[in-house]
């Protein structure tokens, strides 16, 4: 603790922090751009200005940058001292020499830092009359626009991109006063986390491209908390949307999840939701037939009324109510959560090892702070990316001690650096081929499948011996296992990292193994294990204890008859079974309804086809791979806009099916009544409730308001339709409004916060304003609730039970653009989605006397697909590579294969 | 190799066309300098003078080039090779002549000089003669002021260099 008196005012703050960040915490705002709450302080810009003074005597006092001053005890400072205030003036008029008068053609405005901070020191006038420096602009590819006239050279750009996100084709060059920030020459950024240049960057330099295509300011969004559906990380999102459509998705700020920084999938990947061939209203197969919701509804359950036996197909992708209203439809028996046998023994599988205690399941946040990794097998930046940024500052950690012994804080970015050089915390990574981690790892290891989980199994042992032991391991994967296990045992907190990625429960295994034995060891062991898809996790919770059907069952149940109707829910069975099998299903089925918000194959098989809401239309709970049950909530009306769009949530139409089906009432009238049943029936969820504030929630006796206060044009919006405005659109299922009316802006009691902004401060900056202290949690509570914590009891050690195939083996090659079904049907993302492929190490290739780029067959039972061959020289031997793409077909990893060219 | 009578067009070609090979001997030059240091990345001007005496300037190609035997990424050899004003990253001629325009020489007759040279050349500065015989570019203090005005042609210094003396000094370099 220190005290600090600013401006004659006395204050305890914590000690550690600079000024800069004390102040903020206090709610006293200094103006900034060069520091950055994840970033740090380098001292560049000169903005955040005080004035210091030697005790309570001094009255003449010195300029000091606050951001790299120490807040220790007995400082005394002055914000509102003439002498600086004046100083912070004349930095934003330089700044703004050379800044363009834009802003009402730049699409930062509104939501600029650069903007909120000029308002702030009152510069108003410019007296600067002279030519500007100008720059070309480069083409950075289909996310990110480029601007650099607009440039004030904070640095923050490459000091994020280079040396928090590892990204190496974005630099700063020139001197002076004529930098130019941008790539050596136009291309695509290489970094899977560019678009968080558009919310580092404090004005309009880097702006999101994919927003400019539809333009809409801030201030006349509609906005709600949202969680990003394109993997299992379950990062917190603002999407935003104007007229029916999302018009760009931010970084919502979560102290346990993402805090500042999105994927480019999660930022980019909303185009899903605004595509033209979604369904709108219900289609009956063959029919003109106009339908009402109650007309569908009759449809359906006629449709299902003449069969003799319904199976549902629930969905990873969809939320746990509308998997719980589908079960519900269906009764016990019919249900499958929709995945094929292999992922859903593994995610089950990931369940059970979860359940056992043995490990924390640490939330992203508490993945920075490990300070030695193991990443079995799991190709993270390409299936959980988020959580390879997270371990890229784990990797940090060791430099920040270092650091420390030295008595340099960890804001002080520039000299932690210094200190650090190439020193990093222990990062071992085993893998089928390079990953884009790999630059961060002390040893990558790259090896089949099977010979992972000998590492992994052999890690354990060298920990506890009591642990099974493994034979097969060659000298230098032995030496690489002693490494692992006496980097992980030297660890305060040492995290072992796996997922479901590969599709084998060896390596599941083989991480629990290693959990358990450094538990043994009396280890405060993290285990984190990624997952496919936003809701895999909650899906399998759902189903655990009841009689699941996997997908192959539930068809060929079709097939054989014993069943004849099916209801499938957001789920394409093309992207999960093989395509004959999936054909003959359907095909045998009497009649087939899907309740989808896209238009997948799937869906065209349909004999009726209800047009479900997506995340931007409705509101669900989803659990992520940390076991945090999480809300999304509607982010706007659709019918508002037109009469005719039917969207409603999953639920909504599976409960009024059943309702209309077995002729009951309608028992469920909004989200909390579903919520509080799934919780009444599925002990593993029983506290899925505390995940949201429910409906009924009140602040000071108003919701929160989805549109910021500025919002305009409301009374006209609809004027071509008709000029009588109609009422907004009335939200039973949360405690927010379609309105700018309700509550605003920070307050310290409510846990839903649409979008960021606080008075004065428009850009994200304005979290600040929302959190306990900056960079720490948010005020009332970080969204969700942890659902799986369970006590440890006890386990054993699992044993490695491994096939005897030999010869060359099917694997999945994971791609951040094309693996993920959902985002890859977004526009800007199908254009980074690669082409086909099937990789082969060079030995093999050479083997196989195939060469790159020739048109290659492979052959596995009666399976055969052919695909141009990529030589992949980082590839392990042993293994044919088939990327997960939606071009790729549904195959069995793990089958042996041959290739032999075309 | 190239050398100080390669002419401006195949400067351009190497530019523009094939992309860029380092020599056996550069490299071996480039990879004797990372030697001297803990980290090849501090090799970075080293390596660029090197790849500069022998071409005259760092094409672009030469930026990917050096940063691949450096083990670093062209991003941040290119803000190495922008940062230094002598690293030049534009085609130059067979001399370079910079001329002070700090205070001492602007007290005893930069302005002069500058504008003589300009009218003499034929160029501007920053341009190149069509002879390619000179690149004309100011420069910082040289640290003569008790001789000023001063300007260098290439490594060698002048002093006292007058509107009258010019033609002198410039006639050493053909």
């Amino acid at each position: 603790m220190a005290t600090i008196h600013v401006d004659g005012k006395t204050f305890d703050v914590e000690g550690s922090q600079n000024l800069l960040e004390a102040c903020l915490n206090l709610g006293l705002d200094i103006p900034y751009f060069c520091w950055h709450p994840a970033l740090g302080s380098v001292g560049a810009c000169r903005q955040c200005a005080v004035k210091q003074f030697a005790d309570e005597n001094d009255t003449r006092g010195r300029l000091v940058m606050s951001c790299m001053t120490p807040a220790m005890d007995k400082t005394f400072i002055a914000i509102e001292d003439a002498e600086a205030k004046a100083f912070r003036k004349s930095v934003v008029e330089w700044l703004m020499t050379n800044h363009p008068h834009d802003c009402p053609v730049c699409a930062e405005g509104g939501h600029c830092h650069l903007q909120d901070m000029t308002v702030m020191t009152g510069h108003n006038t410019r007296r600067y009359r002279f030519n500007k420096r100008t720059h070309i602009n480069q083409d950075l590819g289909p996310f990110v626009n480029h601007e650099m006239n607009r440039c004030i050279a904070c640095y923050r750009c490459v000091r994020y991109y280079g040396d928090y996100a590892g990204g190496t084709d974005l630099g700063v060059y020139g001197a002076h006063d004529n930098v130019y920030f941008g790539r050596p020459a136009d291309g695509d950024l290489e970094s899977e986390f560019s678009g968080n240049l558009t919310e580092v960057c404090p004005t309009g330099v880097f702006t999101d491209k994919t927003h400019a295509e539809h333009y809409t300011r801030k201030w006349d969004m509609q906005f709600a908390p949202s969680v990003c559906q394109n993997c299992a990380v379950g990062c917190n999102t603002s999407p935003g949307e104007r007229y029916g459509e999302i018009r760009r998705m931010e970084n919502r700020y979560s102290g346990s999840v993402n805090h500042y920084f999105l994927c480019d999938r999660g930022r980019f990947g909303y185009g899903f939701a605004n595509r033209k061939d979604r369904p709108t209203t219900p289609l009956l197969a063959g029919s003109e037939q106009v339908f009402t919701i109650d007309s569908a509804l009759d449809a359906a359950a006629e449709l299902l009324g003449s069969c003799a036996r319904v199976l549902g197909v629930g969905s990873p992708r969809a939320s746990l109510e509308a998997n719980f209203a589908l079960a519900q439809l269906v009764g016990a028996g019919n249900m499958c959560s929709g995945l094929g046998a292999q992922e859903q023994a593994l995610n089950r599988q990931v369940l059970e090892i979860l359940q056992l205690g043995l490990a924390h399941n640490p939330s992203l946040r508490e993945i920075e702070d490990a300070d030695a990794v193991l990443v079995l097998g799991e190709d993270l930046t390409q299936t959980a990316p988020r959580v390879a940024l997270a371990l890229r500052q784990a990797a940090k950690n060791r430099g920040l001690q270092m650091a420390a012994e030295k008595r340099v804080p960890d804001w002080n970015a520039a000299a932690v650096k210094n200190i650090a050089q190439n020193e990093k915390s222990p990062i071992f990574i085993t893998s089928l081929a390079a990953t884009r981690l790999d630059d961060v790892a002390a040893q990558s290891l790259r090896a089949s499948v099977e010979q992972q989980a000998r590492i992994g199994f052999a890690v354990a042992h060298a920990i506890d011996t009591s642990a099974p032991a493994v034979t097969g391991l060659n000298a230098e994967e032995q030496a690489a296992v002693t490494q692992i296990a006496q980097a992980l045992l030297a660890a305060d907190k040492p995290l072992v990292v796996s997922g479901t990625g590969l599709l084998a429960s060896s390596l599941l295994d083989a991480a629990a193994n290693i959990a358990l034995a450094l538990k043994n060891q009396g280890k405060a062991v993290g285990l984190s294990l990624a997952l496919r898809e936003v809701n895999s996790l909650g899906a399998a919770m759902l189903a655990a204890g009841t009689a699941d059907l996997s997908l192959e069952e539930a068809l060929n149940a079709l097939i054989n008859g014993a069943a004849d109707g099916l209801v499938v829910l957001e789920n394409d069975l093309y992207g999960r079974a093989p395509k004959a099998l999936v054909d003959s299903a359907l095909a045998a089925a009497k009649h087939i309804i899907v309740v989808d918000h896209q238009a997948t194959a799937t869906a065209g098989h349909a004999t009726l086809l209800l047009p479900a809401a997506s995340f931007a239309e409705g509101d669900g709970t989803v659990v992520n791979m940390e076991g945090r049950a999480q809300r999304y909530f509607q982010v706007y009306e659709p019918n508002y806009y037109n009469a005719g769009n039917l969207q409603k949530e999953g639920w909504r139409w599976l409960h009024a099916l059943a309702a209309t089906r077995n002729n009951t009432p309608v028992a469920w009238l909004n989200l909390d009544q579903v919520t509080a049943a799934v919780a009444q029936s599925c002990e593993l969820l029983a506290a899925v409730e505390a995940a949201a504030p429910n409906a009924m929630t009140r602040i000071h006796g108003s919701k929160v308001a989805r549109e910021p206060r500025r919002y305009s044009g409301r009374t006209s919006m609809r004027a071509n339709i008709s000029v009588h405005e109609p009422r907004q659109p009335q939200d039973a299922d949360t405690a927010m409004a379609f309105s700018m009316e309700g509550v605003s802006g920070p307050t310290n009691s409510s846990a839903l916060i649409p979008f960021a902004w606080a008075p004065g401060w428009n850009s994200p900056s304005a979290w600040n304003k929302f959190q306990v202290e900056i960079g720490g949690h948010l005020r009332a509570g970080d969204s969700g609730v942890r659902l799986l914590d369970p006590a440890f009891d006890a386990a054993t050690y699992r044993t490695l039970n491994l096939s005897s195939a030999s010869g060359l083996v099917l694997a999945p090659i994971y791609h951040l653009y094309g693996s993920d079904e959902q985002s890859a049907r977004s526009e800007v993302v199908a254009s980074r989605v690669p082409a086909s492929y099937i990789s082969l190490s060079t030995a093999d290739a050479q083997a196989a006397n195939v060469v790159d780029g020739q048109n290659i067959e492979l052959h596995s039972g009666g399976f055969t697909w052919s695909a141009p061959l990529l030589i992949n020289a980082s590839q392990a031997a042993g293994l044919v590579g088939l990327p997960v793409l939606p071009t790729s077909p549904v195959v069995n990893y793990g089958a042996t294969v041959t290739v032999k060219g075309a | 190799m190239l050398t100080a009578n390669t002419p401006y067009s195949s400067l351009i070609a190497t530019e523009k066309g094939q992309p860029f090979l380092l020599t056996a001997e550069e490299r071996e030059a480039i990879e004797h300098a990372m030697h001297h240091y803990a980290d090849p990345r501090a090799a970075s001007i080293d390596a660029l003078k090197i790849v500069q005496h022998n071409h005259r300037w760092v094409p672009d190609g030469a930026i990917h080039a050096i940063a691949e035997v450096l083990g670093i990424s062209a991003a941040d050899l290119e803000g190495v090779a922008t940062f230094y004003n002598r690293i030049y990253r534009q085609p130059v001629g067979r001399h370079v002549i910079a001329v002070c325009d700090s205070i001492g020489c602007f007290l005893t007759g930069f302005d002069e000089l500058y504008a003589a040279l300009q009218t003499k050349l034929g160029i501007k500065p920053g341009q190149t003669t069509a002879d390619d015989r000179f690149t004309l570019l100011p420069v910082v203090c040289l640290g003569a002021c008790d001789r000023s005005p001063v300007l260098m042609v290439n490594d060698a210094t002048h002093f006292n260099v007058t509107p009258a003396n010019i033609e002198q000094v410039l006639e050493q370099y053909p």
